[in-house]
């Protein structure tokens, strides 16, 4: 930790309160990933982290390196293009092989929707 | 006392990642499908890969950010590979 570099207090304040963000929002992704019933619900959990987890975090990064280097540093601007680029169409082709397994074994995926869905409005 | 705020975030939010990545571990062994696995696994990927840019925030070093970029490429590469063989049965066809 010796190596931080002295940042103003605006600076440092906006960038912990950037990387707590962005580390609560993808631990609130991966908590829905633990505990959503069904591969369909749990599917949609892990986006939060992708999306504004990951933005959260590389903003407190860029925000960093600028201040504290004194010239603009975007090149986490990258990573947050390419995750932003490719999260929907790795979960997109995953989403479609699920459904092409359930088919397969005869799952009727909507009929299982509706089950769960009714166990939860009556309670059990 | 700008860097005690600093440091003190950047270890609570190394924490809660890590936190994470247990939780990602667990689904990944739980299962029970082979989906919920490579599901699992494409989280691990992102939380390690955030977790590596926090790293660089706190040793101030920029080359945590190739590798949390590799690491990002590695996860669409991995989970578009694991997808289509859960489609086909075979990858390269």
């Amino acid at each position: 930790m010796n190596a931080l570099h002295a940042l103003p207090e605006w600076a440092a304040i906006l960038v912990a309160l950037c990387l707590l963000a962005g580390a609560l929002i993808t631990l609130a992704g991966t908590i829905g990933l633990t505990r959503f019933p069904t591969f369909y619900q749990r599917i949609h959990a892990p986006t939060l982290g992708t999306s504004f987890g990951a933005a959260f975090i590389l903003v407190a990064s860029m925000i960093y390196f600028s201040v504290s280097e004194a010239r603009p540093v975007l090149h986490e601007l990258l990573i947050l293009i390419f995750v932003t680029i490719t999260t929907p169409i790795t979960l997109m082709l995953l989403a479609r092989a699920a459904l092409y397994r359930d088919r397969a074994e005869g799952h009727d995926v909507a009929a299982d929707a509706v089950e769960a869905e009714r166990g939860e409005t009556t309670g059990h | 006392m700008t860097s005690t705020i600093l440091s003190l975030a950047i270890s609570t939010s190394q924490l809660v990642l890590g936190i994470a990545m247990c939780l990602s571990c667990w689904r990944l062994i739980k299962g029970p499908r082979a989906q919920d696995r490579v599901l699992a696994l494409d989280s691990l990927y992102l939380n390690a890969m955030l977790m590596l840019v926090t790293f660089g925030i706190s040793t101030s070093q920029t080359i945590y950010f190739e590798a949390a970029l590799v690491i990002g490429l590695l996860s669409f590469v991995a989970t578009a590979a694991l997808a289509k063989f859960l489609m086909r049965g075979e990858v390269i066809e």
